[in-house]
């Protein structure tokens, strides 16, 4: 595209800036070339506000038709690339259309923004808010600038967190009992929890705690779904015998996780499961999963 | 797989291993120089990844663990400068834990945790029971016995113990002891369980393996037996129960046999008597192949040094009755572990009766005890053969004689023989030598005859031959040896009371009297002087026999002793016997009992007619006879003269003629006894000499005529020496014309050699007599004129 941008130069430089940007939190964002940008952070029911500047280049004027900038909220599935979904949608007039010579700025403010989603970059769809800004422009196709931000949502302590409890087991050959402390986690949070070993008939070599990320897209017969490990935790190494109990500790902090979604915008759902995970001497695997629900907490630095 | 493995491949690994923990040790150093501290978590736990192999041996194991144990110390010392990596050791110590797999993640947290101990900004019991009870999550038995000794040394000098400075607040000391027994509990559990991993085929190498893990097991129970503060009470009501439990549930006989030595060495003494019962049960409930025995042999060894260590302690042992609970124990142990070897046993009261010789020295009850139960579980074995119980049972036997000092103690003992009996005849004769050694080397006199039958019946393998005994392959040197003790013990039997003294002796004599031939001469000559000294004794007293029922006279010895030797000479020991009689008739002589000595000395006549065949014994015999004739003054003149009589015809029928001369002139002596009352019958002393004299005559003559020269002159003048002797004692048949006639007669004697070699003077006995003669004329008075009569 960069020879393009040579060869039809666009006639101007378009800069968003927010209010507060600069004592915004910002927080990285991967882009889709792997870079990671910081991004300014925003929360449901937020004023955005900011100005936008168009700068004419040097001996240059810009004709347009209008310049306008929305908010968008967008759903974008990977197998459906380019096509978005706006579940969100705003849109402020700045100008009327005519002629800009010379650098202007427009402030804009988009008052008590509902944004229901948290951005989310998953493997299969992307949930982001950016902010558009169009320079509508008839026969020389219209100049356009985009600024994402991030949104994250709090959600208030769960009233009912019960533990996950379970005994599970292959006849006459392993029989656990596993406890998690909750089913509903923050981001921040530990797992705390035991494993007991009611019977052990095989020889195991150890014993891992991962948490995996299942993202759900589409719905009925075109639904995809994609599981990842974000995290492979060892809990134990070597083979217990009958009796043993063994501590769970694991710290959320280090990864890379989300709150779970539910059904967002009946586009996609991201869910958590913790996966207790038993290898034997022969790489044989047992395993059971639990789902747990991911929140992100208030108090929380982030 | 490391089982099939060979050396070599483990040392290859053991090389990769600690290649992989000096390169990560390398960058992890260079992000300690940086203080950065996420890439020092980073290479850290990359360098203790390496203490995750499966491919090692424990000791080649423990090469790499050390290793890495060096790099964490500067690990440790980075974590405690909070300016270098800016973290509150809080949140290192949650930082760690992020850590994807467990044994780095573990050994950083110990790391850590040792610093967050140390800056105090947390109880440090809080963080030993995290750390201890995290541990957990390591089941592998060697990585996890090793993690948990790193943990018991990062830790150990942070425990809240006495005064400690970790002490105080909510930290105590019982913090501490729980701290430690926990992690000995899993240690243990985890020791124990490499013994039921792998197949069986490994198990040897698998015990090896085990044996030299142990000492991190037993780490732990060294820091408990170190730890300030645990007093009395807590080692009864915590620690102790703690530890048993885990050794007897872990039913494991190695960590069982181990871990009882680990505490009885660990534990100071006077805990392990306070808590004896305890202790003594749980050695009862270990598993049947335990070898319980030495474990007992331990406490009981090192309870025994306790109460030697101090006569104050003793109290103590009594207090508690530690006798009786060990008795007990014991017993328990021989009757539920059937199959312990008898030797086992042995040694078990072996130890039982060192301790109670040391903490009980006056209960003789308790060793007679002892040795009861001994006798009872001999009986129940068929017969003891192994050489080595044989020999924990003369141990067993000696422990008591070498304890008093005094075998008249353990004649008191009514179980000590019934002991022996089980003992074989060869460990029988070794015992009962011990047991005479004893009685010489403290001089220890048996006094009664109660005990003399005792120790006789102690001693019966020397006494008599026992059943079955095949003779032919006795030593003769040892048999020897065997029975001079005997000999000499007779001679510690004394007592000053006659009566008891003449039933020791009797005694002596029944026991005796079953010896068989070959002891009989060994003993009988002891039996007789002691028995002889009881006679001089009772003569010295004065005789005063007065009461009927007195049985303690001479006489009645005199019967004895006579019964006595007349078994030796049908032994066949006659010339043994002959001299005993002598002595006898000398004695009976001494006390005036005359027809007794007469009896004696026809005794010995007859032993020197009937069974004194040898020639040469013939003439010491006769010697013997004559000798001991002339010093007894109590005949009559009519037996005096039979056996003067006898004598004289034995001595002139001996074979060789110088002995007949030389048996005849002694026999001169039987005539002229210079004693006040002496007899004094000059004519047939002189009689005597002059036969002696003939008979010198033909022995020359003989040698003349066999030899072609005359022998030498030495038979004249021991003559001629006889004749000097009875000439001074005043004999009145005795002339100077006799000596000078002799003298004469040694001069033709030497001068008529054949050769007609002139030997005057030649002979240097006649030339002294000679001496002695002119020496006598010099000297003038009395002498000197009986002598003036004699021309030289």
């Amino acid at each position: 595209m960069n020879y393009l941008r040579g060869a039809f130069k666009p006639a101007c430089n378009i800069s968003i800036t927010f209010t507060d940007g600069k004592n915004r939190k910002q927080v990285p964002v991967k882009k889709d070339n792997g870079q990671m940008v910081m991004n300014p952070l925003f929360h449901s029911q937020e004023t955005i506000a900011g100005k936008v500047c168009i700068e004419p280049y040097q001996g240059k004027k810009v004709e347009h038709n209008g310049v306008k900038v929305e908010l968008l909220g967008q759903i974008e599935m990977y197998f459906d690339r380019g096509n978005f979904y706006d579940f969100t949608s705003l849109v402020r007039e700045l100008d009327v259309p005519g002629e800009i010579y010379e650098k202007k700025a427009y402030p804009f403010e988009f008052p008590t923004v509902e944004m229901p989603y948290e951005t989310y970059n998953g493997v299969n769809v992307r949930l982001r808010y950016v902010l558009k800004v169009t320079v509508t422009r008839g026969y020389a196709g219209s100049i356009v600038e985009y600024q994402d931000f991030v949104v994250r949502n709090y959600s208030p302590l769960p009233p009912i967190n019960n533990s996950i409890k379970m005994e599970v087991g292959i006849e006459d050959c392993l029989h656990i009992e596993f406890e998690y402390n909750k089913s509903k986690y923050h981001l921040k949070d530990v797992i705390l929890g035991k494993v007991y070993f009611l019977l052990v008939r095989i020889k195991i070599k150890n014993m891992d705690l991962e948490i995996r990320r299942r993202e759900s897209t589409g719905a009925g017969a075109n639904t995809h779904v994609e599981t990842e490990t974000l995290a492979k935790f060892e809990l134990m190494d070597g083979a217990p015998v009958r009796g043993e109990s063994i501590p769970v500790r694991l710290f959320l902090t280090p990864y890379d996780l989300t709150p779970t979604h539910k059904n967002i915008n009946n586009k996609f759902s991201v869910k958590y499961y913790l996966n207790l995970v038993l290898v034997d001497e022969e790489d044989r695997r047992y395993f059971k999963q639990q789902e747990i629900t991911l929140y992100r907490l208030k108090d929380e630095s982030s | 797989m490391r089982r099939l493995a060979g050396v070599e491949d483990e040392e290859k690994w053991l090389a990769e291993g600690i290649a992989g923990i000096q390169h990560n040790a390398f960058f992890m150093h260079r992000a300690l120089d940086a203080n950065n501290l996420r890439e020092v978590l980073k290479y850290s736990a990359l360098m203790l990844s390496e203490l995750r192999t499966s491919k090692l041996s424990p000791q080649k194991y423990y090469d790499l663990y050390m290793r890495a144990f060096d790099q964490l110390r500067q690990l440790e010392v980075f974590f405690k400068d909070e300016s270098r990596h800016g973290l509150p050791v809080v949140d290192l110590y949650e930082l760690v834990q992020h850590a994807g797999n467990i044994l780095p993640r573990m050994y950083l947290l110990c790391t850590v945790g040792s610093v967050y101990m140390k800056s105090k900004q947390a109880p440090s019991k809080d963080v030993l029971k995290d750390l201890v009870e995290m541990c957990r999550g390591v089941q592998h038995p060697i990585r996890g016995l090793f993690l948990r000794s790193y943990l018991a040394q990062v830790s150990r000098d942070k425990l809240p113990e006495i005064g400690s400075e970790y002490e105080g607040d909510a930290n105590t000391v019982m913090d501490a002891v729980e701290f430690v027994l926990q992690n000995f509990t899993e240690m243990n559990k985890l020791w124990v369980r490499i013994q039921h991993q792998g197949p069986g085929t490994v198990r040897e190498k698998q015990e090896k393996e085990r044996n030299e893990l142990r000492d991190l097991v037993g780490k732990n129970l060294h820091v408990l037996g170190q730890i300030e503060g645990v007093d009395l009470e807590m080692y009864k009501e915590t620690v102790l129960p703690r530890v048993l439990e885990q050794v007897v549930n872990c039913k494991d006989e190695l960590a069982q046999y181990y871990l009882m030595e680990c505490i009885i060495q660990v534990f100071p003494d006077e805990y392990h008597l306070q808590t004896l019962e305890t202790l003594l049960a749980a050695c009862t409930q270990l598993m049947p192949t335990v070898d319980t025995k030495i474990v007992l042999t331990q406490l009981m060894d090192r309870l025994s040094n306790y109460a030697a260590s101090s006569p104050d302690v003793l109290h103590e042992f009594l207090q508690v009755e530690a006798f009786a609970k060990l008795s007990n124990a014991i017993g328990k142990v021989i009757e539920t572990q059937i199959e312990m070897p008898i030797i086992g046993a042995m040694t078990l009261f072996v130890s039982l009766l060192t301790f109670t010789l040391r903490v009980h020295p006056d209960r003789l009850d308790y060793v007679d005890q002892i040795l009861g139960a001994c006798v009872v579980k001999l009986s129940s074995v068929p017969k003891l053969e192994d050489a080595r119980a044989m020999k924990q049972v003369v141990a067993l036997l000696s422990a008591p004689l070498e304890k008093y000092n005094d075998i008249v103690t353990a004649l008191t003992l009514s179980n000590y023989p019934r002991v022996m009996d089980h003992l074989d005849d060869g460990t029988n004769k070794v015992m009962a030598m011990l047991i005479i050694q004893s009685i010489m080397k403290n001089n220890s006199c048996i006094s009664t005859a109660d005990k003399v039958e005792v120790l006789f019946e102690l001693i019966k393998g020397l006494i008599k031959d026992l059943d079955g005994t095949d003779t032919e392959e006795l030593d003769e040197e040892d048999f020897q040896e065997e029975q001079n003790s005997v000999a000499r013990l007779i001679h510690m039997l004394d007592n000053e009371e006659p009566e008891e003294m003449l039933k020791i002796i009797c005694v002596v004599r029944k026991h005796l009297m079953t010896g068989g031939t070959r002891r009989l001469p060994f003993t009988v000559p002891p039996l007789v002087f002691s028995a002889l000294r009881l006679v001089r004794q009772l003569d010295s007293q004065g005789g005063d026999i007065t009461g009927e029922e007195v049985s303690a006279t001479p006489r009645k010895i005199f019967q004895i002793l006579n019964q006595t030797i007349e078994v030796l000479s049908s032994v066949p020991c006659p010339e043994l016997a002959l001299r005993l009689y002598l002595q006898c008739a000398e004695a009976a002589s001494d006390c005036d009992l005359e027809p007794v000595a007469y009896e004696f000395f026809t005794q010995a006549f007859i032993l020197y007619e009937e069974e004194i065949a040898d020639s040469k014994a013939q003439v010491t015999a006769i010697h013997l006879i004559i000798g001991t004739l002339q010093r007894i003054n109590v005949f009559g003149v009519e037996n005096r003269d039979t056996l003067t009589h006898k004598a004289t015809g034995y001595s002139a029928r001996l074979l060789k003629k110088p002995d007949q001369c030389r048996a005849v002139y002694a026999c001169s002596h039987l005539f002229w006894v210079d004693d006040i009352d002496g007899i004094k019958d000059g004519e047939r002393a002189l009689l005597c000499l002059r036969r002696a004299l003939r008979i010198a005559n033909a022995a020359q003559e003989m040698a003349n005529a066999t030899r072609g020269s005359s022998g030498p002159v030495t038979l004249f003048v021991e003559i001629l020496n006889k004749y000097i002797y009875f000439y001074e004692k005043g004999n009145p048949h005795i002339t100077p014309s006799d000596l000078q006639s002799l003298i004469e007669l040694i001069n033709t004697e030497m001068q008529s050699d054949d050769n007609g070699n002139r030997r005057t003077h030649s002979d240097p006995f006649f030339t002294s007599t000679l001496r002695y003669i002119r020496f006598q004329k010099q000297k003038g008075g009395l002498i000197g004129d009986k002598y003036d009569l004699i021309k030289l």
